[in-house]
């Protein structure tokens, strides 16, 4: 008897539980919330997160800000997180997403995101960001999400050291140049070009950008649009470019991480690097100062472009305390707040008024670029095309290097824009 | 007696409702989902439901990734069941040996089990990285060069060479993989060299048997059902093996060391191809199913005749 009454209260016990849950669950969307989800988790990121997060407390003290962030670069495991939550109409607040169509695809177009562009013109922000930039964060003519920052893609790293001993002393302009210093550096015993393809995305990085110089920005950006078809002889080239620089990487390079890439520069085994500038911030906490140990330029035959990593925060429809999210995002979207991020992020803000006096000497090149050039979407940072067509030519680009076939790898580009409803003709 | 038949149901009544919905509900979801539209996250999160047939397998099997893939488990499977049962029947001969000092082992070769697959990875990743050999080599290469063997250096698992359809690049994980679960199987061949009678052994010495004889012709027919068991369950671990690979290697060069499952979760859960990445996850349950099933039938008749 003892025994069965045991059972019972067990089963009474366990199901008491889990109905709290549920209970638990129902009722977390009425207290005075904020819940903001990342992942900006690594160095700089999440003193800068932090900074904002201090910032939004000054001004609305009793909010309580819940800070979700889920670990791994480049938020590859945070944005499984997010979409299981998405679908389960469990959204939060307000979530770091790139601009472009990892936002405009994935949540946009399905609905579940509110237009904020009543909100960006009644904070008078809505004229500060370049067109170019809030044109990605708009689906049909509505603006979906605030950019915070702005990291370059389109930049070379390299050893000033290095640099001198092999006579580089300004910055090659073509790939035919740069591919010249390439050599004289395997030459004098140095990695021409270092990479860390180990997570695939640095190769596309490089191609991308190689791509880019060939085509120019305005073709570039018009593959997107459906103006310009796949089947460009410069996309072509770009692959046979490529080829021609392949020779200068390191042997090893599918063993290490891009931060492993950025190490050989610093460690003085390779000349140069190419990387988004979030390389100049880790360069920076290995204790080089920019322009002193280190230069830079922008990859060859892109000077007039920059490829666009942007971060941006927006709002979700099913947002539990959709009022605090509008605070948070009216936050982002202001001066202060970029001026406070970027910073220790190691980024540029995405408004043109920023206080340049706060940034060093890289960015500040970085910000003059940013509001004169061309603005283009990078492909493998989820701006220009839905995640399909990225991890679909990731594999293309990861065996292009190892075959080193130009025309499967166009063979293989070409059917990935078909499959994704590109020009392909 | 019938009440306690009643209790006993009551008892396991929540883990039966729990695994039939989370078990075999969700694998006829994931068939489901493998025979739709759903290619992307606006087509799932919509729902609209179009059956398309086998089309996501047939574009899966033609991908010339998967096939890399296939290949690869191929490969990685035997090759990590035969070096795993081989050590692991070594380890427990000499275990069993009772030279003096030895049992203190048998708890070192089992502590790799205790380990994550994850930290295994992360581990044997370092110690066979290759550097940018022979200049600056890291790793095993470093031990190499300083042992004066700079000629035994080679790329470990960056090296895009292949024997055949053997990616060689396979074998650093193999070797890994094979630390971490000899102990285990040095710890079942263990129990099962424990459990042949003594007078076997010894009528078998009598009859003037060599060691290898007394192994090769008595031992190892004893301890087929062992041998049989740790194949089995060696053989599904190595069919799903995910996070080993995804921390030690990746995808590799060209996907030399690339498997279903790390492919299952790019396009699940990076490409947001629900559908392509669903029917990977049936052909990897379909091949388990083929190595587990026959193998469930075989002991379930075992146990009816132990009871007969």
């Amino acid at each position: 008897m003892v025994k069965k009454w045991l059972v019972v209260l067990l089963v009474a016990v366990v199901s008491v539980g889990i109905l709290g849950l549920f209970v638990a669950g129902s009722f977390a969307g009425t207290k005075n919330e904020l819940e903001i989800f990342s992942w900006w988790t690594g160095g700089g990121e999440e003193e800068g997160l932090n900074a904002l997060i201090k910032l939004f407390h000054q001004l609305y003290p009793d909010v309580k800000v819940i800070n979700a962030t889920v670990a791994g670069g480049a938020g590859t495991n945070a944005k499984a997180v997010l979409k299981t939550r998405m679908l389960g109409g469990n959204p939060p607040d307000s979530f770091q997403v790139h601009a472009g169509m990892e936002l405009i695809d994935t949540y946009v177009i399905p609905g579940m995101m509110r237009p904020i562009t009543k909100y960006m013109k009644e904070w008078g922000a809505y004229n500060k960001f370049p067109k170019a930039i809030l044109d990605m964060c708009s689906y049909k003519r509505n603006v979906y999400s605030v950019p915070v920052n702005v990291h370059r893609g389109n930049v070379v790293f390299y050893n000033k050291k290095i640099a001198a001993e092999i006579g580089m002393t300004k910055p090659p302009k073509t790939w035919k140049e740069f591919i010249k210093y390439l050599k004289l550096a395997k030459k004098h015993g140095y990695i021409g070009l270092a990479l860390g393809d180990k997570n695939k995305w640095t190769a596309l990085h490089l191609f991308e950008d190689i791509m880019l110089g060939k085509l120019g920005p305005k073709k570039y950006n018009g593959l997107w649009k459906n103006k310009v078809s796949f089947n460009d002889p410069a996309i072509k080239a770009a692959l046979e470019t490529m080829k021609e620089v392949l020779p200068y990487i390191n042997t090893d390079h599918s063993a290490m991480t891009w931060q492993d890439a950025t190490r050989l520069v610093f460690s003085g085994k390779a000349l140069a690097n190419v990387m988004g500038d979030w390389a100049e911030g880790y360069l920076k906490t290995l204790g080089w100062k920019p322009g002193k140990q280190f230069g830079w330029f922008a990859v060859p035959e892109t000077s007039n472009a920059f490829m666009v990593v942007s971060d941006t925060f927006g709002l979700p429809k099913k947002a539990p305390h959709p009022k605090n999210a509008l605070r948070w995002l009216k936050l982002l979207a202001s001066v202060k707040a970029q001026d406070v991020f970027n910073p220790i992020k190691g980024s540029i803000p995405a408004r043109l008024d920023a206080d340049k006096s706060k940034y060093d000497v890289y960015l500040r090149w970085s910000m003059h670029d940013f509001a004169t050039v061309a603005l283009c979407p990078s492909i493998i940072h989820g701006s220009a095309a839905p995640e399909g067509f990225v991890t679909a030519l990731n594999d293309v680009i990861n065996r292009f290097v190892t075959k080193k076939n130009v025309a499967q790898a166009m063979k293989g580009i070409l059917q990935d824009a078909e499959d994704n409803g590109y020009l392909v003709k | 007696m019938r009440r306690n038949r009643g209790v006993g149901l009551l008892v396991v009544l929540p883990s039966i409702v729990a695994i039939a919905i989370f078990v075999y509900g969700f694998i006829s979801w994931t068939v489901r989902v493998s025979l739709s539209n759903y290619n992307s996250f606006s087509s799932l999160l919509r729902g609209v439901y179009r059956f398309v047939g086998l089309r996501n397998y047939y574009r899966i099997f033609s991908d010339w990734r998967f096939q890399t893939d296939l290949w690869n488990t191929l490969f990685f499977t035997l090759f990590f069941i035969l070096g795993t049962i081989a050590v692991g029947i070594v380890l427990a001969l000499l275990i069993d040996s009772r030279i003096r000092g030895v049992k203190v082992f048998q708890n070192i070769f089992l502590f790799p089990m205790a380990l994550a697959f994850v930290v295994t990875g992360t581990t044997w990743g370092w110690i066979f990285n290759p550097g940018d050999f022979p200049k600056d080599p890291m790793g095993v290469n470093l031990l190499f060069k300083q042992l004066g063997l700079s000629h035994l250096q080679w790329g470990w698992y960056t090296t895009t060479g292949h024997i055949g359809p053997f990616n060689i690049a396979l074998i650093p994980i193999i070797i890994a993989a094979v630390w971490q679960l000899s102990g285990y199987a040095m710890a079942m061949y263990l129990a099962g060299l424990r459990g042949i009678p003594n007078s076997i052994i010894e009528a078998a010495k009598v009859d003037g048997a060599t060691p290898w004889q007394l192994f090769w012709k008595v031992k190892f027919p004893l301890l087929k059902p062992i041998t049989l068991s740790a194949m089995i369950i060696l053989g599904h671990i190595s069919l799903k093996i995910f996070d080993l690979v995804y921390a030690m290697t990746g995808s590799g060069p060209n996907n030399v060391t690339d498997v279903p499952a790390v492919y299952m979760f790019e396009l699940t859960f990076r490409a947001n191809r629900y559908a392509l990445g669903s029917s990977i996850s049936i052909i990897m349950l379909v091949m388990v199913a083929v190595v587990v099933i026959p193998y469930l039938f075989y002991s379930m008749r075992q146990q009816k005749e132990v009871r007969l």
